[in-house]
Formats: C-alpha cells, structure tokens, sequence
C-alpha cells in the first residue's frame, strides 16, 4: 500500500486496467488482434479501440508495440554528466532535444543528469555523446551495458 | 536482422495504429504483403530481437511517481551470481552491470526499482540489499527528480 498522501491513481475502471496490464507482452500477432482483447474481455473490438485511444490521449499508456533487445539495430549505452545546478534546465533541454538520445533523467547526484543514447552505430554515438559533452561543458560518463541480468518484460501494475 | 527487419520495427516504434487491423497499416507502410510482415516479427521475437509486442503503459501517469535507480558495488567476481539472483527473484524491473568509472561513479550494479512513492520504493531497494547482503561495498539510490524525455528505441537517426 501506498503511504497516506501518496499521489492517488487516476480512475480507471477494471476493462481500462486489464487493457493497462493484461497485454504488456504477448499481444496478439494476428490479422485482428484489437478483436481479440474485446473477446477475451467480453466488449466489441470497438470499444477497445476507443478505450486504447481514450488512454492514449490521457498518456496512460505510451503505445502499443514492439519493444527491441538493445543493441540489435544499432548501438546504444547510458550516459551520465554532472551539471552545474544552475545550468540543469537548459542543458538538459538541449541534450533531450538531441534525436539520438531517447531517455533523459534529471537524478540526485552529483552527476545529475542520466540519458540513453541510440543511434545507427557506434560512431554516430559517440557523436551525440560528443556533443552532449560539449553542451553540459563536462565529462560525460559512457556506462555501456556489461551485462543484463533481467529482460524488459514490463512489470504489473498495482491498483490498490 | 536485415534491412526489411528494421524498416518493420521503424514502422512500429512510435506503436502499432490503434485500428482494426495494425499489422495490415504497417504492411502498407512498408510496401510488403501483410503476412510477410507477420511473419517476420513473429521471427524477430522468437529470435528475442523483439523482447515483446505490448502495450507499454506510462507508469508515472498511472501513479507510480517514484523511480530510483539503486546502485550497488560490488565485487566483479560475483556480480553476474547476484544480478541473475536479483532477476530471478523478480525485484527490479530491470538489473544490469555497467562499467565503474571511479572516483566519479563507484557502482557496478544497477537496479530499477518503482513505487507510488518514495517509502514504496525504498522498500524495493531494501529487500534488494538483503539479497546482496555482505557483497554491497557501497551503494546509493538516485531518484528522479525530474523526466526530461523518454520515449521508445529509435533506430537510426531522426530529424
């Protein structure tokens, strides 16, 4: 349970939340995949459409589609660089808006800002690396991934 | 993968088209009959080039506000032995080594941990350590404090 005071979780009825959870993988690879959700819920392929859309448009849901190993089309690594408090903002902006950088974090430490960086191939990385050094005006750290101990599989939500 | 592969996936990455029949849209975006294209992903995930087909729900709007990322040091001899042990007790959704890069960056160990709040995840991080136990030289919990982007793996380069 979540401490007194933590934030509530919006109103979703139970159809919304089994839509949320229940296919976080092994969405159906099939010619109408929609109308399956609706049978194995019991509503019109319809109505999951409109619900899929509604909570897409609310950003409770990201989207529904592929998720890909790292490093199977192109090449990727977690990058990390201590900025200057006062010029968080605008350089985290500016390394946000790069197109190969894909995940960008404001973290508690001295190195505050985390990102993700995936492009085409390792030069083009280290390129966008580059230029994050040059924007942040400091060493940015290249934590390649070792070794991945647990798959991206989603995780379920709780609702209580 | 080959280049159709990835033209399949970039068709896909921003989600399938919430449509009677997605693959079918995809199929006509990449200019292939829609059974190749069905075929092909159906390879790709049997070959784990795609972890899943699913919906990725925004955990931050749905309420789960607090995400840390729990670090450890541990020694390397043992850190493949813990990490599966963590993955396989399922307490972090997603665990990793990564290179150290000292003084800066002491940690070898990486480990998501998510809650609806601070002391919920705290929790998580928590029965992490039990596991680690005597192992855990060093550690810390980075929260964010702040989600600047995040959006799915891209290929390639965009605008």
């Amino acid at each position: 349970m979540p401490a007194p005071g933590a934030p509530r979780l919006p109103a979703l009825d139970a159809i919304d939340r089994r839509l949320l959870d229940g296919w976080q993988r092994d969405f159906p690879l099939e010619p109408h995949p929609f109308a399956r959700l609706a049978s194995e819920i019991g509503i019109t392929e319809a109505e999951v459409l409109a619900r899929l859309h509604a909570l897409r448009d609310a950003g409770m849901v990201g989207r529904i589609g592929a998720v890909v190993r790292p490093h199977t089309a192109g090449c990727s690594t977690l990058a990390a660089v201590a900025v200057a408090p006062e010029r968080l903002d605008a350089v985290g902006t500016e390394i946000a808006a790069l197109a190969t950088v894909n995940h960008c974090y404001e973290r508690e430490h001295a190195l505050n800002l985390w990102f993700v960086v995936a492009a085409e191939d390792e030069a083009a990385m280290l390129e966008t690396m580059a230029r994050a050094a040059a924007i942040a005006q400091a060493p940015v750290h290249d934590l390649r991934l070792r070794s991945e101990y647990r798959i991206d599989l989603g995780f379920p939500l709780q609702w209580n | 993968m080959d280049a159709t592969d990835r033209r399949i996936v970039a068709a896909t990455q921003a989600g399938l088209p919430l449509v009677a029949e997605p693959y079918h849209a995809v199929a006509e975006a990449v200019g292939l009959p829609v059974a190749e294209v069905m075929e092909r992903m159906r390879r790709m995930l049997a070959a784990g080039a795609i972890r899943r087909i699913g919906a990725v729900p925004n955990h931050y709007a749905l309420g789960y506000r607090a995400n840390g990322m729990a670090v450890w040091d541990v020694d390397d001899a043992r850190v493949d032995a813990l990490g599966a042990r963590i993955a396989q007790l399922g307490l972090a959704s997603h665990c990793y080594s990564r290179p150290r890069h000292p003084p800066d960056w002491p940690y070898n160990l990486f480990t998501m941990v998510h809650g609806r709040d601070r002391a919920e995840a705290e929790r998580g991080v928590e029965a992490i350590a039990a596991v680690l136990g005597d192992a855990v030289r060093a550690r810390d919990v980075l929260f964010s404090t702040r989600i600047l982007k995040k959006t799915g793996l891209r290929l390639g380069r965009e605008g």
